[in-house]
């Protein structure tokens, strides 16, 4: 770089000073992203590919990874509609309450995880609101798969909803109004005219939450009963096998959702690059 | 689905349709998957009354552990606030190589599952892992105290300042800093007068939203802390404890005082965006 | 996987033999360092069983802090049969009313087929030449022990060292208390579980002597590595007796109550009592004991009853809300 001082732009920095900021920003990132990502495949692969391999194949692995895919596959499509009706009716309408409605909605994502999965034994539980009702009729909830979705379902609640109600404000209304004052059904304009407007916001809030929901640990652990090799997510397989000494197997469960947070990154990235004019054009902001 | 007869309009919200569908099926669903579970935390406590409900919260242990709790958050998103600016700042006006992956790898906390990180801090930070080991040579001690709990919850929360302050920055017009510029100002007045004020909103907006997923988080954290009550346990894991103890009515009253402080840190939030949309 | 694998089998066998082989399935909730335990039992029992009647047992397992365990069961989890750490959890269980109130004497040896004791697991060569619970309290002396709160095993740790106070010559409650206080002060991290604890000590090489179920501590020689650490037996601990009971308002509902039943008393049975014993379980059967005596060196045992009475009165006094626990960590310490 052989910019003088002088010749420098008034918005620009000093190089030495961009050089050193980025050094700083670029190490702390190091520190605190960059090496416990690391450390996870360090630590699976430390015995070489066949054990992780094993680890994977492994019975109560199998049926970790299975649980955790169907959760997901459950959560994530409710917590999508959910997401889509909601920004609907907050950014295509105005009513007494918006602000408040918004902020209930927002709840689940600062109410800790331990929280999250509490509510539920509270109201499912032998000991709460319905346990004795589901007891009589043998439904399961708790300890069960439909009380490690809810769990799911609760932690991840908010997230396609806030990545869409701000973009569907942005948006305004003026051409589902067009739409409509042209003839068409609402079914035809949320199809028509909204959905592809949206379609990036919408893939980016079940990107991230699909992330949560397979990654989460506190709420389920909570509501889980970890029987192994039936209530066991991979997270809850994580630490059990964590717990059971076998470092490098639970290493290697650990670097399969590694991975798929690498997948949600890399997607994220690849459609902001390919698309990035579109989602601008669409954001408004 | 043809639009709604106005039978049960109280008032016409807009032209469009669809509004009692959409708005019935979110309450339906916000009240049965979140309000109704909740309000099953909010009166658990009550069992016990307000006078157990007080002693509850009287009690050194869980004074102790919320301090702990909210302490560690609020330094945490401090760390995040300050160095949350700098990547910003870093990410949006300059530029070097790897920058997309670097830009990337922000929202791994987001991505990554919070036991998978747990286990990774906590097998970095041990006094015989990467950064522990030379660390511990100068007896500074991470894991298993206070200050590891810090570092998982800086982990937690680092994308929140970044990403609530790109868009920001991007927006940001340099007209104002050049003209600062004109008018005779140093880069450093120009930046500590002009620019960080028109951040500060959202500065305050991302280090809200850091604090406030820090606060309730386990997983990321449960690894590394090392739990001795009235030092480094932290408030969820008091929950459980209380829990395991059959102690549902304690259990819940710590869930409640923290569900109680995330709801006001939300409607501040809240407001601070409808200031800062304000102010544009 | 299993599931499959257990149908095709009956399919198969029920044509092979002529009699109707059903599929059971049971649920065995446990404590923590149970699990190497249970694997092998349950595949002995699930031959024996389908030797006898043909049918294919599954007894699926959870493992967890046995506190947290016995809320789980009360909260729901389906338990056919409990299999805890301390006769409290079973109580708190049946005070819910699904554990019927003489649980206890279903079984034989207060429904314990197996003990236990706490021992000290210290790094190779002993190197603070631990001998004795005095020698934790050694100034400098890092103590590795799970939060009794959550932890079965824990529990046990606290009141032996409680125990040795109190037996010592001149001992009283007051020196009790003030010995486990100081106990308290030289433990760096409470972790929830005993196989946390144990991972804290071996794994991350935290503290100097690991407090730890006698067969926990083998077994941490066994798979961390007998090079890096050895037993080192007080002359005196407590016998911890973890009992097991079915489930009775769940085997009922299920109709499981014949299998559950039949399963613990199979913990009973010589096999069961070898495979016990070679897990570092202490046997109740005293030739199976006898066999084994290298591995279970003979130390004094101290009585829980003799001690302490019974567990709602040790729970209330030591380990709930507000007791000598709760009190040894208050703040100002």
């Amino acid at each position: 770089m052989t910019h003088r001082a002088e010749t420098l732009r008034p918005t620009e920095d000093h190089p030495l000073l961009r050089v050193a900021l980025i050094a700083v920003a670029l190490a702390f990132l190091g520190a605190f992203l960059v090496l416990p990502l690391v450390t996870v495949f360090h630590e699976a692969f430390s015995d070489g590919l066949a054990a992780v391999w094993a680890a994977l194949r492994e019975a109560d692995a199998q049926s970790a990874i299975g649980l955790t895919l169907i959760t997901a596959a459950i959560a994530v499509p409710l917590n999508a509609a959910f997401g889509v009706a909601a920004s609907w009716a907050v950014a295509k309408f105005d009513f007494p309450g918006k602000g408040l409605l918004v902020t209930l909605i927002d709840l689940p994502f600062s109410v800790s995880p331990v929280v999250s999965g509490l509510i539920y034994v509270l109201v499912f539980g032998l000991q709460g609101w319905f346990g004795d009702w589901l007891r009589q009729h043998d439904v399961k909830i708790i300890f069960a798969l439909p009380g490690i979705v809810l769990a799911t379902i609760f932690v991840t609640f908010p997230f396609v909803a806030r990545e869409l109600i701000p973009l569907m404000t942005d948006q305004g209304r003026e051409e589902e109004e067009a739409a409509v004052s042209l003839g068409a059904s609402g079914w035809s304009t949320f199809r028509r005219v909204t959905l592809p407007n949206i379609k990036w916001g919408l893939l980016y809030g079940v990107l991230l939450c699909n992330a949560r929901a397979m990654g989460e640990f506190g709420a389920v652990s909570v509501v889980s009963g970890h029987i192994r090799g039936l209530t066991d997510t991979m997270p809850l397989h994580i630490e059990a096998l964590y717990n059971d000494y076998q470092y490098v197997a639970a290493f290697a469960v650990a670097s399969v959702l590694a991975c798929l947070a690498l997948v949600t990154l890399t997607l994220k990235s690849v459609l902001e690059w390919r698309y990035g004019d579109e989602i601008a054009a669409v954001h408004h902001h | 689905m043809a639009a709604l007869a106005p039978a049960r309009r109280w008032r016409n919200p807009s032209a469009l349709p669809g509004f009692g569908l959409s708005l019935g099926f979110t309450l339906f669903y916000l009240s049965a998957l979140v309000l109704v579970p909740l309000a099953a935390l909010v009166i658990r406590p009550w069992e016990i009354g307000w006078s157990g409900f007080r002693e509850v919260l009287a009690d050194a242990r869980v004074v102790h552990a919320l301090l702990l709790s909210f302490g560690a958050s609020f330094i945490a998103a401090a760390i995040n606030t300050a160095f949350g600016l700098l990547v910003a700042w870093v990410l949006v006006r300059y530029r070097f190589p790897g920058k997309n992956v670097v830009d990337a790898i922000v929202d791994l906390p987001f991505a990554l599952p919070t036991a998978v990180a747990g286990i990774a801090l906590s097998t970095l930070y041990a006094r015989n892992g990467w950064i522990g080991a030379p660390l511990s040579e100068h007896g500074i001690t991470v894991a298993y105290t206070p200050l590891g709990v810090v570092v998982a919850l800086t982990f937690i929360g680092l994308p929140f300042v970044v990403r609530t302050l790109q868009p920001v920055l991007v927006e940001m017009s340099r007209e104002a800093e050049e003209a600062a510029a004109t008018l005779g100002a140093t880069r450093f007045q120009t930046l500590r007068r002009v620019v960080f004020p028109a951040l500060l909103p959202s500065l305050l907006t991302g280090a809200a939203l850091a604090f406030a997923r820090a606060v309730g988080e386990y997983g990321s954290v449960i690894f590394i802390a090392g739990n001795l009550p009235g030092i480094s346990e932290i408030a969820p894991l008091l929950i459980i404890i209380k829990l395991n103890e059959n102690d549902v009515a304690g259990a819940s009253a710590i869930g409640v005082v923290m569900l109680a402080i995330s709801f006001v840190m939300l409607l501040t939030l809240n407001l601070l965006q409808a200031w800062s949309a304000a102010r544009k | 996987m299993k599931r499959l694998f257990s149908a095709v089998l009956a399919a198969f066998l029920s044509a092979a033999t002529s009699a109707q082989a059903a599929d059971i399935t049971l649920l065995n909730v446990s404590y923590d360092p149970t699990r190497e335990l249970y694997k092998a039992i349950n595949a002995a029992f699930a031959s024996d069983w389908k030797a006898k009647h043909g049918d294919n047992v599954t007894i699926n397992q959870s493992h967890g802090g046995s506190g947290a365990q016995s809320r789980a069961v009360t909260d729901g989890l389906d338990a056919d049969v409990v299999t805890l750490a301390l006769a409290y959890d079973i109580d708190a269980i049946s005070a819910k009313g699904l554990i019927a109130k003489n649980w206890q004497t279903r079984l034989p040896d207060n429904a314990t087929p197996y003990t236990s004791t706490i021992v000290f697991l210290v790094r190779k060569g002993n190197p603070w030449k631990i001998k004795d619970w005095p020698d934790l309290v050694k100034p400098g002396v890092q103590v590795i022990t799970p939060n009794p709160k959550t932890s079965g095993g824990a529990r046990w740790s606290f009141l032996a060292a409680w125990a040795y106070a109190l037996k010592a010559p001149g001992g009283n409650a007051d020196k009790a208390r003030a010995f486990v206080q100081a106990l308290y002060r030289h433990v760096p991290v409470l972790d929830t579980g005993a196989r946390g604890s144990t991972t804290t000590f071996a794994q991350r090489g935290i503290g100097d002597v690991l407090l730890s179920w006698e067969n926990e501590a083998h077994l941490a020689l066994k798979e961390q590595g007998g090079d890096q650490f050895q037993i080192v037996y007080p002359p005196a601990s407590i016998l911890a007796e973890p009992p097991v009971s079915v489930v009775d308002k769940n085997v009922d509902r299920h109709n499981t109550r014949s299998v559950s039943e039949a399963y613990l008393s199979f913990l009973y049975t010589k096999q069961a009592q070898e495979i016990e014993a070679a897990n570092f379980y202490r046997p109740r059967d005293a030739a199976v004991l006898a066999s084994h005596a290298a591995d279970f060196p003979r130390i004094t045992l101290y009585n829980f009853a003799e001690i302490f009475g019974d567990w709602q009165k040790a729970q209330a006094t030591y380990f709930a809300d507000k007791g000598v626990f709760d009190q040894i960590y208050k703040p100002g310490q």
